[in-house]
Formats: structure tokens, sequence, C-alpha cells
């Protein structure tokens, strides 16, 4: 759609905003993969309740607004399992190897001009684009 | 208390911006990345967005000592690019391409996200909590062939 790049730049200070929210207000880097990874090998465990606390709002929040919304928003997962396992646990492992995803070295790296956030932003976008070039246009799996 | 709703307030406004923006959409990721295919700039618009806020939010947090609750504000940020983060960078960023879903997408979208959204999630979560241990066995590996 040509309206696309509104949106983007809109829900893009939506999530900045909601970073600079959280950094000034609780101290924190919101970063997604940082926030379930702690909870998950629980080396975040004594502070599981905000964790939480944010992972509830990350799910609900959209839950509720997606019947609203009048743009087609589908996340068009592919159906290909072994691919989304595949997916799945190399974002999962590699993620927590990294120390972060979009969200922390993306936004909260980039912006505070973080030599590590770059220089993973480019990595993971060079094989993000590697990834699409090669299942879809190679492969054609996805 | 008031922790837990400013985590569960940054979390609502997050998984809003995710919707609005197109990052739960796994085409428009994929169109992202697709630099060879049909190319959709849009993301650019959003990581261009988010950067903004953020990079004030940094300015403001570099002046003041504490954050409003109290607790400290992040120590400055380290610089060493190690092996671990350009490793892991690669695997998210493969992950990411493959399927259009990155963490905070991945739990954003699970009410609408069907079986292949769900078994994703399962799958980052199986990979967050084998991490500790692949990181490990990579520095074994790391010191055996050195």
């Amino acid at each position: 759609m040509p309206m696309d790049w509104i949106w983007g730049l809109v829900g893009g200070l939506m999530i900045g905003t909601a970073a600079a929210f959280y950094l000034l207000g609780s101290g924190r880097i919101m970063g997604a993969s940082g926030i379930i990874g702690g909870l998950v090998d629980r080396t975040g465990w004594s502070t599981w309740a905000e964790r939480v606390a944010f992972l509830a709002g990350l799910a609900l929040v959209p839950a509720l607004l997606k019947p609203l919304y009048t743009v087609p928003v589908e996340t068009g997962v592919t159906s290909n399992l072994a691919a989304i396992v595949a997916a799945g646990l190399l974002v999962g492992v590699g993620t927590r190897i990294a120390n972060g995803c979009t969200s922390g070295h993306g936004v909260c790296g980039i912006s505070r001009l973080s030599l590590r956030g770059m220089v993973a932003t480019v990595f993971y976008l060079l094989a993000g684009g590697l990834a699409v070039i090669v299942f879809r246009h190679l492969f054609g799996v996805i | 208390m008031l922790r837990n709703l400013f985590a569960l307030i940054a979390g609502g406004l997050f998984g809003a911006g995710l919707l609005v923006s197109g990052m739960t959409n796994t085409h428009k990721v994929q169109g992202w990345l697709d630099i060879f295919g049909d190319w959709d700039p849009t993301l650019a618009f959003v990581l261009g967005g988010a950067i903004l806020p953020m990079a004030v939010a940094w300015n403001i947090a570099s002046r003041r000592a504490k954050a409003v609750l109290g607790n400290p504000l992040p120590a400055p940020a380290r610089g060493e690019v190690d092996r671990n983060l350009i490793l892991g960078s690669l695997m998210f960023g493969a992950g990411w391409g493959l399927v259009g879903l990155c963490p905070g997408p991945a739990i954003a979208s699970i009410s609408w996200g069907g079986i292949g959204g769900a078994v994703f999630l399962v799958a980052m979560l199986a990979g967050m909590m084998i991490a500790p241990a692949f990181r490990e066995r990579i520095t074994l590996i790391a010191a055996a062939i050195r």
C-alpha cells in the first residue's frame, strides 16, 4: 500500500516512545529477547513480575487493538513446519548469544550510538537478507 | 507495584507500535529483507521512527542520576564487539528472514498468529533455554581450535 510508510513511521514512533518511557521511567533497556530470555533461563528471575507484566502488555494490547484495526495486518507465517522450527531455534539461540534483538540492539543500541548495537544490526540484516534470497529465490521454500 | 504498571504500559505501547508499524506482518518483514525481490522500504521508517524518541531519551538519561522510579539508569554501552555478538546476530537474522518474526512481534501476534506463530514461539523459547549450553559449547570449540 502507498500509505504504508506513514504507518511504519507512526508505529515506529510508538515503539520508540515505549522504549523511552521504559528507560526514563524504570531505568530499563527495552529489549524483547532479554526480557523473555531472562525468564526462560532464569538469569532475570529476581525481576520476574516486571518481565511478566511487560509481556502481558505486549501480548494483550495488540490482541485488543487487532479487531479495531482496518488495515490488513495478517501475520502470514509460512506453513513449512521445518522452516518455522528452525527459525524459532535460530532466533532463540541467536538473540541470547548476541545479547539482543531488533529492539535491544536495533532501537535501543543504535539510538545511543552503541558500537555493539550497530554491528549486531548490520549482521542480522545481512543474514536476514541472505536467508530470504536463499530460501525464497533459490529454493522457493518461503 | 508501580514498577509492574510501568512495565505493562511500556509493553502495551510497544505491542501497539509493532502492530501499527507492520512489524507483526511477516510478509512486510520479508519484503524489507528481500532486496532482490519486490523491496518494501516500510521497515526503514519503523526503525527510524523508533530511534528518534529513544535518542532523545538517552540524551535526557545522560543528564540524570536516576530513573523516575528511583533505580539506576543503565551503565554506558560496552564497546567490545566479540565472536558471540556476530555469530548470534547472524543466527538471529537467518531465523528472522526465514519466517519474518523477531522476539517482540512473536509475542505481540500470538493471539492471531495461528499454529505457525505458536510453533515459532515455542521453538524460540526452546532456543533461549539451550542458549547458555550453546554458548559454553562454542567457547570450548573456539578454545580447541586455538
